[in-house]
């Protein structure tokens, strides 16, 4: 006998979500209506910081909906079957953060009106204009390979979307990475290791958006996951978690080898007040270190530890993003090696950023797309991962 | 009968007038939308050479006059445009100090250009860097790729522009090297303003120009060279 009363329940909290949920999305266009009729004032954004708070999030969501896919490779590509099970919601989870990326992304812009003269007018050189059909073909490839796994007589070309999603994800993340790489005269940035540091960074943040996503499915649908599994992807997110560390510390180290970038290296690292605090605490300690004792500590690395390591990966991730852009603009561009300098437009200063409400309320309005996307989709449509008894591989 | 010739004379001479008076403002306006048809041409290159040892501390002619030609307000908040700017550089070990205008470096591979997804940012032949206000959409990737921080956003709605320099809200905006006046013969108004003759514009490619005889003569300098980016502005004295 189905209790009838708690469905309801159920039923109406799922609607209480959206509309919570659609609030915020709301607050977003809020935020973006006042910005275009005041412009960027009302932001904490300015000559020197020209990537604020909506890059940290609209980033975040970017490399994590490419991070997130790495779930679906490992099924699809390598033919694990404990994660071709969750392939679907994987992809789902993908697209649905494209969508909340992407639209705080275009709706920064000093003029998103004007979004669709990036169609029209091409500039080949720019990787920018690269990333506009990056992030589309994603788009559609993506939904191709849902296709693919969700109508059964497209099941025969599955292998073959999935293939094309891994390749495209790969070239999607290094394109982010390269908006920064390409920059030749910031000392946070122009660094070739910039793309390869973004991949592994979304293996993390990917990985662990999906665990959190997958125990809230769980735990709605009232059922438990199998302990081998969790193990398994428990264990991997460890692995993803040192591989980042390793490549973020190599971007630092190397850059301290160098003397003309100590000066930026000892910014970030040592006296750059809440850029540092945000790196050490928030990144290493809350981002890395403790997710890593959660996971591997002998005794630890059930359920509980699994969701809490990987939330506290996402919240280091949106440290480690703060402490790249904001910090990355706020070191001075050195124009004159060897010079002190000053002027009146702010050369040779750090810069101060204060970000404002309305950078937030457009954050969050992305996530809060993200967020309509999945949870309705996860209602009409069968992303439930379907693990079949015994673990073949 | 006379009188009906008289009344058609007069018709005629009416109706020619009017049509006159009619036609006359288009084709003025016509013909000075039209005066200038001449383009760049890639046979000029416009720069300017800069020497430090005339640019005193303290003086900010070249900043005013600049700020008058392209109707900015002159403000150095944060969030304000400024397209030229004075620095003060103090060499670190020896403590020597100058003072320099600084703005767009009008650079033969500018990374500006490059990284702009909607070709806003161009240069046009004869070596000047433009933002086509029409076709930015205002993502500041140039800002972030150009290493001599030229470029400002417009960051408020704004008001009295000056019609000869049309700028807008949510696009980025940096130093034109006052092509309006370029194209109409003149030197550029931070050239002009200055007291001392520091800023010297001319065309970088006519051996017999000014610019160009006195740069084969005085040991000049391109700021951040390491780049090789090479700038139509030019430093000697640093």
């Amino acid at each position: 006998m189905v209790d009838l009363s708690a469905l309801r329940s159920k039923n109406r909290l799922f609607y209480v979500l959206l509309a919570v949920a659609g609030l915020v999305a709301l607050g977003g266009m809020y935020a973006v209506h006042m910005m275009e009729s005041h412009g960027h004032i009302i932001s904490g954004m300015n000559n020197q910081i020209v990537w604020g708070i909506p890059h940290v999030f609209a980033i975040f969501l970017i490399v994590a909906a490419s991070g997130v896919l790495n779930v679906a490779s490992i099924g699809s590509v390598f033919g694990k079957a404990v994660y071709k099970a969750r392939a679907p919601l994987a992809s789902l989870l993908s697209i649905a953060m494209l969508g909340g990326g992407l639209t705080v992304l275009m709706l920064d812009l000093g003029r998103p009106d004007r979004i669709i003269v990036a169609a029209t007018n091409y500039n080949l050189t720019s990787v920018f204009a690269w990333n506009i059909v990056l992030y589309s073909g994603m788009f559609s490839l993506v939904i191709v390979y849902l296709w693919t796994m969700m109508e059964r007589r497209m099941n025969p070309f599955n292998k073959a979307a999935g293939l094309a999603v891994f390749v495209w994800r790969f070239v999607l993340t290094t394109g982010t990475g390269l908006i920064f790489a390409f920059l030749t005269a910031r000392q946070a940035y122009g660094s070739a290791l910039l793309p390869p540091m973004f991949i592994v960074l979304s293996f993390a943040w990917g990985l662990a958006v999906f665990h959190v996503v997958q125990r809230v499915i769980y735990l709605w649908n009232e059922k438990s996951l199998d302990p081998a599994i969790q193990q398994r992807t428990k264990n991997l997110l460890g692995v993803f978690v040192i591989g980042s560390l390793y490549m973020v510390a190599t971007y630092h180290l190397t850059n301290l080898y160098f003397s003309h970038q100590t000066g930026f290296e000892h910014f970030i690292l040592l006296n750059g007040g809440s850029i540092t605090n945000m790196f050490w605490w928030g990144y290493i300690v809350l981002g890395n270190l403790l997710p890593l004792l959660l996971i591997y500590t002998p005794g630890l690395g059930k359920t509980k530890c699994v969701i809490a390591a990987s939330s506290l990966v996402i919240l280091g991730a949106f440290a480690f993003l703060y402490v790249f852009i904001i910090g990355g603009q706020a070191y001075p561009l050195n124009l004159f090696p060897g010079y002190e300098v000053s002027s009146s437009f702010a050369d040779g200063q750090i810069a101060t950023y204060q970000p404002s409400l309305y950078e937030f309320l457009l954050g969050f309005g992305g996530l809060a797309i993200a967020f309509i996307i999945t949870t309705v989709s996860v209602r009409v449509l069968n992303f439930m991962p379907q693990d079949k008894p015994y673990i073949a591989d | 009968m006379s009188d009906l010739n008289s009344q058609r004379r007069q018709f005629l001479k009416t109706t020619l007038g009017a049509s006159a008076v009619a036609i006359a403002p288009g084709m003025l306006l016509y013909g000075m939308a039209h005066s200038k048809s001449a383009a760049a041409s890639d046979k000029v290159r416009w720069g300017m050479l800069i020497d430090t040892a005339q640019c005193k501390e303290g003086c900010n002619d070249c900043v005013t006059a600049c700020n008058k030609q392209n109707g900015l307000s002159g403000g150095t908040k944060p969030t304000d445009s400024q397209f030229i700017r004075k620095i003060s550089i103090k060499d670190v070990s020896t403590g020597y100090e100058q003072s320099l205008p600084m703005m767009c470096q009008h650079c033969e591979q500018p990374p500006c250009v490059d990284v702009c997804p909607t070709q806003a940012s161009f240069k046009r032949a004869d070596g000047i860097v433009l933002v086509d206000r029409h076709r930015c959409i205002g993502c500041r990737y140039c800002m972030m790729a150009c290493p001599y921080k030229a470029r400002s956003f417009v960051h408020e709605p704004l008001t009295d522009q000056n019609p000869d320099v049309p700028r807008g809200k949510g696009t980025v905006e940096a130093c034109n090297l006052c092509v309006g006046r370029i194209d109409n013969g003149q030197t550029t108004a931070c050239a002009e303003a200055c007291p001392n003759n520091a800023i010297l514009f001319g065309d970088l490619n006519d051996a017999n120009s000014e610019i160009a005889l006195k740069i084969r003569s005085v040991a000049s300098t391109q700021v951040r060279a390491d780049l090789q980016l090479n700038t139509g502005i030019r430093y000697q004295g640093l």
